[in-house]
């Protein structure tokens, strides 16, 4: 154990190491400081790894014109402030904070520093110096709905949620509406955890929905651990934030991934230019922060082009997947017949469509 | 509307073992008069141990090595600073769940993204994956293993002469030592035993479960294992029940939202091992003759000389 | 030859003061080997973690910010620890004290007036009160250990507040995000120190410290509590009630947490949401042991430890240490000074020869 533990720890050190000593790094020109405060730790393989990995884009990008610092696994409490602060008062002109339970953190240090731009994600707070950035994650579930509507036998489908904020019910909205368009008696059972991340529960979550008839389950929570349940009963769902192929390559069809670069560099780059201003962003498949990872070949070609066109339908502005008639859970008309939801409405959404069987 | 009775108990079973494993070892540490808080941490090193083990010599045999090993050297060094130093049992505990977490989370950034086969069944697959014989073939070696250690330590507790010092010396530790028991030396292996059974129970998550680590994994089962010896009082065969009585409360909740419906908001049931476990430590408290099996001794330190 | 321990008869004051500096002092000395192991500037981490937070004056702010909830809780829980009563439930009773605060807060909401803070604050008081009772009573009635009790509640507290802000409670102006309505006005704690985010909790902090350190060595109670812990039968002949020393225990160690809670709640957070537990209540129980129980010691550990989570944070950035090391430290450190107790209470001798006395070795029938 002790040779192992030794052998784990120089890896891990290895690794550690590896990384450039950013603060202490000297430039010629004064190269735009850029920091960055985390969630949890780069190596999750979810949510903070897609927003570093737009970190690194940002480095590759702008070369010495930029230099990036990022702090890991903030708690979403008042401790945060400190830490926003803290990237400031190192020079940080530029400051994006991944998280929603930044918010008013972000907005509280934004206004001591009026001269460094924040940027915070998923919120909807602003100010002259405090922009919001979203992604259409929703645009990537109608692609997921498409391909398991057309692979379901069971015409059953599993959603593993986390708790229900705009965002999850928007992407059960999404996946459910087009599944439903390419198999209307299509049933999807939706499953909160009340958690982003415990793996153990999202197996037995996901175990359940299997044993509910589910052949397919998707997921809106941070692990693997659904999609390594599913790759064990020959079953088959989809990764989230990332491509998680390599966690279950045979259940895994496809992946929603977040892809934060072109909007980290563009924001970079508009700071550089001086043309950043406090905006909301809100951008999809069009703009190239929503990507479908690589299909799985399993899945037969008519299924892989309905992906594809719904995909391509994002792209050009020519598919919407709110596109009324849209009933609610109780029959209710929300959307009236060739209406579409405005980003407004889609925002703060706590509804559920016709054919979600939920518990509340 | 189909329903698949099997795998629903399957499932049941996977929720269960981890928390009885952490269980049966913590109800040992604590049947000798010592409380060991923990568990978390222990899981958590016996979770990233397991799988450096499994990932590095491609055997979960070793995995099983690795993850009881350092998980017992971690509770012994917790064991050296309540017993040889006589340090607050409370906060000691406390303090190896904080140490737990830093030191897997430390380890396991070189291991995240990489995966094990799964430490499934050893049978073969006509009767692991047969539609109804796999409710008895189908598991990993760890789950027999921890209903093979239920009956064992309660033989052990009850009809063993160590059994039977281990709980003199939990039970009235300066007795044990005037007729010449090594309280200390008890205590250090209960510990031990402890130690490396949270270990295995957190190798569980990380090779039965799924197959991958990530930080903090185990997300407070740990916890709940502690709550579950309470709720057993103190005894194996209860443990056994309660830890499977955990696993139904949450697989009853995550059935009855997978029907759509919601008897009682979802934090009620995530509550309820606790609530629970707080009402039956009133009951067994308050039954001081039948009930009483709390060791005398628990989280009090071992002073001889005073 | 070898060493032995010696009871001393009095516990060492020297020791109980140098014995914590030296805990740090080798946790630091530790930490620079262990850097250097992996690769890191071991003197620039450790120079980063723990000098840098106090050297540089714009860190003060987040310092004290951090450490205010952890003294008070920290004191709080101290007078529980001296008679033996192991309240380990403080982050739940400061969960409910917060819940309680935010309760009155929606009651208040929109009104003004002096009074409108008082009454959020009594409210988190009450409420932290309320949820240590439970183990009180549980304890006094039917005899159940506090500690499991408390720990077990704090795991309840944590989902009724999870069902408070994503139900009955959610802000409706929140965009269905599972949180409380944004306190405003007069319902939110002045700041001590304008233009800066070191609210009235830190001073009153301070303050609390004192008065607990005035209460313990100069009131009959703070007797009553030392003798309690001390020399129980002592304390059972002179009259003292072992359910009154119960009662008040958990209930002043409740009060703290829940004041505590609602001072995190007004003067910092606003709001209640799923980020609000942030573990205050398990770290300030390693704060009242790293403090030995006295009410100063408790004041500088909390500061201490406020220190290393700015400073692992600074050196996050600066050397780029994972985040998970600085938990590792933390526990090195209540390691080390849980270790050296021994030193207060006893002293090493070097003695020749078998002891006279019988060793606890091995299982002799």
């Amino acid at each position: 154990m002790t040779r192992l533990t030794r052998r784990n720890f120089v890896k891990a050190a290895a690794a550690t190491s590896a990384l450039p000593l950013l603060g202490s790094r000297a430039f010629a020109a004064d190269p735009l400081k850029v920091g960055y405060i985390f969630l949890g730790p780069i190596g999750d393989f979810g949510w903070t790894w897609a927003h570093n990995k737009g970190r690194e884009e940002v480095e590759k990008e702008l070369g010495s014109a930029v230099e990036t610092v990022y702090v890991e696994n903030v708690n979403e409490d008042a401790s945060a402030i400190p830490v926003i602060r803290d990237l400031a008062q190192q020079g940080c002109k530029l400051i994006f904070t991944t998280s929603y339970g930044y918010m008013d953190q972000t907005i509280q240090v934004a206004s001591e520093f009026p001269d460094v731009k924040f940027e915070h994600c998923t919120g909807y707070k602003r100010a002259d110096n405090v922009a919001t950035y979203n992604s259409r994650f929703h645009e990537g579930r109608a692609v997921l709905g498409t391909i398991a509507g057309m692979m379901s036998k069971t015409g059953v489908i599993g959603y593993l949620g986390s708790y229900k904020v705009p965002e999850v019910v928007l992407g059960v909205n999404a996946f459910t509406l087009a599944a439903q368009a390419v198999n209307p008696d299509i049933q999807v059972k939706l499953v909160m955890i009340d958690s982003w991340f415990d793996p153990a529960k999202e197996a037995a979550a996901t175990e359940t929905l299997i044993n509910l008839g589910c052949d397919i389950v998707t997921t809106h929570t941070d692990s693997p651990a659904a999609l390594q349940i599913l790759e064990q009963k020959g079953l088959y769902g989809f990764g989230q934030g990332a491509d998680m192929s390599t966690f279950a390559p045979k259940a895994h069809l496809t992946a929603i991934e977040d892809i934060w670069g072109p909007y980290y560099v563009a924001r970079a780059k508009a700071v550089i230019d001086g043309t950043w201003a406090s905006q909301d962003t809100w951008w999809g498949f069009k703009e190239g922060t929503v990507k479908i990872s690589p299909y799985n070949p399993a899945m037969p070609a008519d299924v892989q082009a309905a992906a594809d066109a719904i995909q391509k339908g994002w792209h050009d502005g020519t598919y919407n997947v709110f596109t009324g008639p849209i009933f609610d859970q109780d029959g209710n008309q929300k959307v009236a017949d060739g209406a579409t939801m405005p980003d407004s409405d889609l925002a703060v959404i706590d509804w559920y469509v016709k054919g979600v069987q939920s518990a509340s | 509307m189909s329903f698949d009775v099997t795998s629903t108990l399957m499932t049941i079973v996977g929720i269960s073992t981890p928390i009885l494993l952490a269980g049966l070892g913590e109800l040992v540490v604590e049947k000798s008069g010592v409380l060991n808080l923990g568990v978390e941490g222990m899981m958590l090193i016996g979770a990233i141990g397991g799988f450096a083990g499994t990932v590095l010599t491609g055997n979960p045999w070793f995995g099983v090595l690795a993850a009881s090993g350092g998980a017992a050297l971690a509770s012994l060094m917790f064991g050296f600073f309540v017993l040889n130093l006589n340090s607050n049992q409370v906060a000691t505990g406390l303090a190896l769940t904080i140490f737990g977490t830093g030191l897997s989370s430390l380890i396991g950034t070189a291991f995240v993204g990489r995966i094990v086969p799964i430490f499934g069944s050893p049978f073969p697959a006509e009767l692991a994956r047969h539609p109804f014989w796999q409710l008895f073939f189908g598991y990993s070696p760890i789950v027999y293993f921890a209903f093979i250690m239920v009956p064992l330590v309660a033989w052990f507790l009850k009809s063993t002469r160590w059994g039977l010092i281990l709980r003199a010396v939990g039970e009235n530790d300066l007795s044990a030592h005037s007729i010449g028991y090594s309280v200390i030396g008890v205590r250090f292996a209960a510990i031990a035993f402890g130690g490396a059974m949270a270990g295995i129970a957190g190798m569980y998550f990380t090779t039965v479960t799924s197959q991958m680590w990530n930080e903090k994994m185990t997300a407070g089962r740990g916890w709940i294992a502690l709550a579950l010896v309470v709720f057993a009082g103190w005894r194996s065969g209860r443990l056994l029940l309660g830890a499977y009585f955990f696993g139904l409360l949450i697989e009853l909740e995550l059935l009855a939202k997978g029907a759509g419906f919601s008897l009682l908001p979802s934090q009620f049931w995530a509550a309820m091992p606790y609530l629970m476990t707080v009402v039956v430590l009133a009951v067994i408290s308050a039954r001081e003759t039948v009930g009483s099996n709390a060791p005398a001794c628990l989280g009090k330190p071992f002073l001889p000389s005073a | 030859m070898r060493i032995r321990l010696e009871k001393r008869p009095e516990p060492s004051n020297f020791m109980l003061v140098a014995t914590p500096v030296a805990s740090v002092l080798l946790t630091m000395i530790i930490g620079v080997v262990i850097f250097e192991a992996m690769g890191i500037d071991g003197v620039r981490a450790v120079k980063d973690i723990f000098l840098t937070p106090l050297l540089a004056s714009y860190k003060w702010q987040d310092v004290a910010v951090k450490a205010a909830p952890l003294i008070i809780i920290g004191v709080g829980l101290s007078v529980g620890n001296r008679a033996n009563v192991w309240n380990i439930g403080a982050e739940g009773q400061y969960i409910v004290g917060a819940l309680a605060g935010a309760g009155v807060g929606l009651l208040t909401a929109g009104l003004s007036g002096w009074w409108v803070l008082p009454a959020i604050v009594s409210g988190g008081v009450l409420g932290g009160m309320a949820w240590a009772a439970i183990p009180a009573f549980l304890k006094n009635r039917y005899g159940v250990s506090e500690i499991l009790s408390s720990l077990m509640l704090t795991y309840v507290a944590l989902q009724l507040l999870s069902y408070l802000i994503g139900g009955p409670w959610k802000d409706p102006a929140g965009r269905n995000f599972p949180q409380t309505p944004l306190l405003t006005g007069d319902q939110l704690m002045p700041m001590f120190v304008p233009g800066t985010t070191v609210h009235m909790g830190v001073p009153i902090a301070v303050l609390v410290a004192l008065a607990f350190w005035a209460l313990m060595s100069r009131s009959v109670f703070g007797f009553q509590i030392r003798v309690v812990g001390s020399a129980p039968n002592a304390a059972r002949h002179g009259g003292f009630s072992a359910r009154k020393t119960v009662w008040l225990a958990l209930l002043i160690g409740g009060a703290m947490a829940g004041l505590a809670g609602v001072f995190e709640l007004t003067g910092a957070t606003k709001q209640l949401n799923l980020g609000f537990p942030s573990g205050y209540g398990f770290t300030a129980i390693i704060v009242s042991f790293l403090g030995r129980l006295h009410p100063i010691g408790v004041l500088i550990a909390g500061i201490v430890l406020a220190v290393t989570y700015v400073g692992g944070q600074v050196a996050q950035t600066t050397v780029h240490i994972p985040n998970s090391t600085a938990g590792i430290f933390q526990a090195m450190m209540l390691f080390f000074i849980l270790a050296s107790d021994i030193f207060v209470r006893y002293r090493l001798r070097i003695v020749s020869g078998r002891p006279a006395a019988a060793e606890p070795e091995g299982a002799r029938q």
